[in-house]
């Protein structure tokens, strides 16, 4: 089956290209990325600030289940151009990573059918790659938690 | 590609490529390291085979990486689909 979001992240490089093709009209899809409301509800996070224009600033906030603040994120909208690119830089507030630079395209397929292209630029490759990894190694430690979990309780009825 | 259905020499597999054969070599040599290819010698000959499960882990890697993008592009798509529907009614 094809996959409808694919990364290519080539070896070496410091860039990621992620690509999506969306059963929805372009105007919609540009849609879910400049209504704060929208984006709450599709990234889980809340938005603090979000001008879009250029030279505009925004900032998104995720909170856990007890209200503690996990995640922020801020940063400066270079280019907007309505229905067609957003370009902005991204800082992850209270971590290590530099600032990035990300390009978002969007593209008409047909009246009912959109295209995202999103080209992240890092300051280097290794922070390229940390940031991929990611994802792997949460998922490790998820899996960890839960063969601890399992190993406790089997501890337990033993 | 070449060596995923059988097991190839390496003048069998430059033979498809225009590159230079000590190009070819090189490549092989780097990927036999990397662990992606596996060497078996038989008689005078060296034959290459794909290493599967070394293949596997290298895609598993990015794997949760797009997953989480596509697990929130779904979302997107079916919260705008929601929203579309809205509209037009």
């Amino acid at each position: 089956m094809e996959r409808k979001t694919k990364v290519h992240a080539e070896d070496g490089k410091q860039e990621i290209v992620i690509t999506r093709e969306f059963d929805l009209p372009l105007e919609i899809l540009f849609k879910a990325y400049i209504e704060p409301e929208i984006i709450e509800q599709w990234m889980g996070t809340k938005v603090l600030k979000l001008e879009n224009k250029k030279h505009g600033g925004w900032q998104f906030e995720t909170s856990d289940a007890q209200g503690n603040v996990v995640f922020r994120a801020n940063g400066v909208i270079h280019e907007f151009v309505l229905n067609r690119k957003i370009t902005r830089t991204l800082e992850m507030e209270n971590t290590p990573f530099p600032v990035q630079l990300e390009f978002f395209e969007f593209e008409k397929l047909t009246d009912d059918t959109s295209k995202l292209n999103m080209h992240i630029v890092f300051r280097s490759v290794a922070d390229r790659d940390q940031l991929l990894k990611m994802p792997f190694a949460q998922g490790i430690n998820m899996a960890h938690n839960r063969l601890q979990d399992i190993v406790s309780k089997l501890k337990y009825i033993v | 590609m070449l060596v995923a259905s059988q097991s190839m020499t390496a003048g069998a597999i430059a033979s498809n490529f225009d590159t230079a054969r000590p190009t070819v070599s090189k490549h092989l040599q780097i990927l036999t390291e990397c662990e992606l290819l596996g060497q078996e010698q038989n008689g005078r000959e060296i034959y290459y085979h794909l290493n599967p499960q070394k293949i596997k882990e290298i895609a598993d890697f990015i794997e949760p990486f797009r997953k989480m993008w596509d697990d929130r592009f779904n979302k997107l798509e079916a919260i705008m689909k929601e929203y579309k529907s809205e509209k037009t009614e």
